[in-house]
């Protein structure tokens, strides 16, 4: 009687294991299927374009797709690329980490700036400052990021875009004032020293600062400033743009090899497409983000992004090989300044 | 070296009463009040927190975590995963404690401590080795490339760093368990008449049942909670390789606080059940268990 | 694999159960693809980098820094978790109380809350503005994203090893021993320390070792309290997904292979202890 139970029990897994490979053998899937692998702080912003994308599609070819998206720090997502992760379109922070699958899988082609409008870039952004409720600390510029008493949270620039572009923004600053790299260099070591708090991607940062209480400047996206102030209450926080900073481009890709592989070459290269349309545009206004066509969004959404004066890194640093190198390479200027700095 | 010497299962209340040498009954409530405070305090509270935080907003706003479609797919993901390793360390777990507690070879110290080392192994490095191997950057990854097969980043992937943290699991009960009872029932069994397999199921299998049952819920804890190991070769793609605390943490990265510890009161309370079940096997069953040095 | 049972008549004692070929196959079968074949891949590409590598990798000063807090604070936690494992192992042993039962069950819940579920709760807990950061920030602790804060969850999820490996021990006490020595005139204290406390010594060192080496390992937990920051509260497990995240496989492994080379060093520590403690003592 308890062997019975036993070979019952027994059974029972045996049962459960062979549904649950059946189901994983079988994907109730008769549907295409696109996997946009982007940074963090774009969730919502996908959230959006791909529900509209696939109402577009569907209208188009009558067809239904399905497009999910993974997030996390840019550095990690682009490693999960390289490993294997079946990426139809990937959507990252910072042209560096494209380059870094495009040279290491050669699944993207080496060119793939050349690929699509305005250098891969549908939309961009920069960095702006957010600051507890009336600025207690009166940070204005980014000079003021080194006072001593200035806590600064940023996330850490090896593994999360956002963090390079602050950086980058600060040493894009500095170098702006009197054009001394060295000088640059020191500056940003000296709001580095500011920072109590190092996570490893852009949405880690703004939980530290915003859900923990930490810190008094957190220098982020743009847009995700303004999702604090709505996910976090306006009540709360202020946002402080500096006069100056960082023209940052988030580009984006078609991961070709894994599209020839899949036959949804037509379809990702559609979304891609997609995201130069009028729609689209709007829908990143709508997130805070800067659209690369002013015209296609809404008014009142780009009322909200006020005037600053943006530089390239690329003006002062030269080619992305170089800037990455130079600042967040083994041995570069960050592991120059956290070695210097703790 | 007979593990089995190392916790002999006399895990029965010791007899209480009034001990001639003992501490002061003044000694006997400071040190208790100590006890009881400090694993209150680095204990229950944080799991408290759990419940606390996942109600902070209301029932509603607690139950619209699991009206997400993304939440249930990782509910499904992690039961998938879990009915895959649980069952294979249990086979696993069966042959080698059999292997291990009948015969007597040389190089069964070694062979313990090899199956015993992913528990000290850290969770980061037994996804980073998965990825190694089969990362299309690793060892295999261009030859399963070309063959069409995808590991990491997909159920494979999952289940096996889930397998490799579970692995010492079932094993590390069985072990002492079957050396205790020693071989004496199965030789009679066997000089009997009875085949080997026969002798198996009638006789070593009833006498390790509560042992088996106790290591398969450690077992299914740990498969369906690990979270390093996991997120290192999971590729955190929304709806398709999320478990349940990969998806904790994503919606806490979202800022959706309450959401993320409404779906982390789903483990706290697994695991909440399963400390009950243990609990239950160790009172009813403590002299069918083996005590063994790591659960 | 290389190693079935091929020498299975000469190295193993005669015995009348039948079944050895198959499951001491299985068993070997399953540890090497699962387990020693992904780790003898680790440590093929880190000896890529071949030992001067793998040392300069373990020399660079962020990742010494990284290993030294993770192997520090681990060491500090373990200690604590083994000393107050040890009390509550003795007063869940020695001592009746209402909820006795309850506070043993509950011992073993870090074992099976899952890591991120016990980190956010953690964080939620120990930040500046949770129910215990607030107390200790008025007092000038700070113990979200510091060191403190990977202390507090190391303490947390060592403490069930540390309790466990002694508790049967406690219970196995001879008392007549005990007795005697109080019948002879010793003092409680002369009696705990001189005949109580020396059998357990080897219980509390693997149950130290344990909790340590789970400590140096953990990463769900940690990561959401730590802070993260390079030098100050960097933890190894971290540094290795950094490394991942900046496309360096070899540092990675070589991190890896270094904790990996540790943990091994620190089971072997553990069976090093019973041996002595069985010749020592007699028993484990």
């Amino acid at each position: 009687m308890k062997n019975g139970a036993v070979r019952k029990r027994a059974f029972g897994l045996s049962m459960l294991v062979g549904a649950s490979l059946l189901t994983c053998l079988v994907p109730a899937r008769a549907e295409t299927a696109l996997l946009n692998v982007s940074y963090d702080p774009t969730r919502e912003l996908y959230r959006d374009i791909n529900t509209v994308f696939a109402e577009e599609w569907k209208a188009k070819t009558g067809e239904a797709i399905t497009v999910r998206a993974s997030h996390g720090g840019s550095g990690a997502q682009a490693r999960t690329v390289i490993d294997g992760v079946d990426a139809d379109v990937v959507t990252l922070g910072i042209p560096s980490d494209i380059d870094a699958i495009a040279k290491l899988t050669h699944k993207i082609p080496d060119d793939w700036r050349t690929k699509l409008p305005n250098e891969a870039t549908p939309y961009t952004s920069t960095v702006v400052f957010l600051v507890r409720k009336g600025n207690p600390k009166g940070v204005k510029d980014w000079a003021d990021l080194t006072k001593p008493d200035v806590k600064v949270i940023t996330p850490n620039p090896k593994t999360s875009a956002g963090g390079r572009w602050n950086f980058l923004a600060a040493w894009g600053y500095a170098y702006g004032q009197d054009k001394d790299a060295a000088k640059a260099d020191a500056f940003v070591g000296q709001i580095y020293k500011n920072v109590p708090v190092l996570d490893t991607g852009a949405r880690g940062s703004t939980v530290t600062f915003a859900q923990r209480g930490l810190g008094d400047v957190l220098p982020t996206w743009e847009n995700e400033a303004y999702l604090v102030l709505q996910e976090f209450g306006a009540e709360k926080f202020d946002i402080v743009s500096p006069p100056t900073s960082i023209y940052a481009e988030p580009p984006v890709a078609l991961v070709a090899a894994n599209t020839e592989r899949k036959g949804t070459t037509k379809a990702a290269q559609a979304y891609l497409d997609f995201l130069y349309s009028d729609r689209a545009q709007a829908i990143f206004a709508k997130h805070h983000y800067r659209p690369i066509r002013r015209e296609a969004a809404a008014p009142a959404d780009l009322a909200q992004l006020p005037e600053i004066k943006l530089f390239k890194i690329e003006e002062y640093q030269g080619s992305w090989d170089e800037i990455q190198k130079r600042n967040f390479d083994a041995g570069g200027l960050f592991d120059r300044l956290s070695r210097a700095g703790r | 070296m007979s593990e089995s010497e190392i916790f002999s299962p006399t895990f029965a209340p010791t007899t209480r009463g009034e001990p001639v040498a003992s501490e002061g009954t003044g000694t006997r409530i400071v040190l208790i009040g100590i006890a009881i405070a400090f694993l209150a305090l680095f204990l229950v509270l944080p799991l408290i927190a759990v419940f606390t935080q996942a109600f902070s907003k209301g029932i509603e706003a607690f139950l619209a975590a699991f009206r997400e479609p993304d939440a249930w797919s990782a509910i499904r993901l992690t039961l998938t995963v879990a009915a895959i390793a649980v069952p294979f360390n249990v086979v696993f777990g069966l042959a080698a404690s059999w292997a291990i507690a009948k015969f007597e070879f040389s190089g069964k110290a070694l062979l313990i401590t090899l199956i015993d080392l992913p528990f000290s192994v850290s969770p980061v490095v037994s996804g980073l080795i998965y990825v190694l191997l089969f990362g299309s950057q690793g060892l295999f990854g261009t030859w399963l490339m070309d063959h069409g097969i995808q590991i990491l980043f997909a159920l494979p992937g999952i289940v096996l760093a889930t397998v490799f943290v579970t692995f010492p699991f079932v094993a590390r009960e069985l072990i002492p368990l079957m050396q205790e009872q020693g071989s004496s029932e199965e030789e009679a069994a066997l000089t009997l008449g009875a085949s080997g397999l026969h002798a198996f199921r009638t006789v070593t299998l009833p006498n390790i049942r509560w042992g088996l049952l106790y290591s398969v819920l450690l077992c299914n804890a740990r498969a369906m909670g690990e979270f390093g190991a996991v997120s290192v070769v999971s590729g955190h793609i929304r709806g398709l390789t999320n478990t349940i605390p990969l998806h904790v943490e994503i919606l806490y990265n979202e800022y959706n606080f309450v959401a993320s510890f409404a779906v982390a009161t789903l483990l706290a309370v697994l695991a909440l059940i399963t400390l009950v079940l243990k609990s239950i096997l160790e009172w009813r069953f403590a002299g069918e268990l083996a005590h063994g040095r790591a659960h | 694999m290389a190693k079935t049972p091929r020498r299975t008549w000469t190295f193993r004692r005669p015995s009348v159960i039948p079944g050895f070929g198959l499951s001491f196959g299985y068993t070997l079968t399953c540890l090497g693809l699962i387990v020693l074949l992904p780790l003898a891949g680790l440590v093929a590409k880190a000896s890529g980098l071949g030992i001067s590598g793998i040392w300069e990798v373990a020399t660079d000063p962020r990742v010494s820094s990284a290993l030294r807090i993770s192997f520090g604070v681990s060491a500090v936690a373990a200690l604590v978790a083994s000393s107050f494992g040890f009390l509550v192992a003795w007063v869940l042993t020695r001592y009746d109380f209402p909820g006795r039962k309850l506070v043993d069950a509950a011992v073993d819940l870090p074992f099976a809350l899952p890591t991120a579920v016990a980190g956010i709760a953690l964080a939620s807990l120990y930040a500046p503005d949770g129910f215990l950061g607030a107390p200790l920030a008025r007092l000038g602790i700070q113990a979200a994203y510091t060191p403190v804060g990977i202390f507090i969850a190391m303490v947390f999820i060592g403490l069930p090893f540390a309790v466990r490996t002694v508790q049967p021990l406690i219970a196995e006490i001879d008392k007549e021993i005990e007795e005697a020595s109080a019948t002879l005139g010793a003092s409680r204290f002369a009696t705990l320390t001189k005949v109580v406390l020396p059998p357990l010594i080897p219980a509390v060192l693997t149950g130290f070792a344990m909790a340590f080496a789970r400590g140096v390992g953990e990463y769900g937990s940690i990561i959401f309290i730590a802070g993260n920051l390079p030098y100050v509260s960097e933890i190894a497990p971290l540094l290795i997904v950094i490394k991942l995240s900046e496309f360096d496989y070899g540092g990675a492994a070589a991190i890896a292979t270094i904790m990996l080379g540790i943990s091994f060093l620190t089971l072997l520590a553990i069976n090093l202890i019973q041996a002595w403690s069985r010749r020592r003592f007699g028993y484990v």
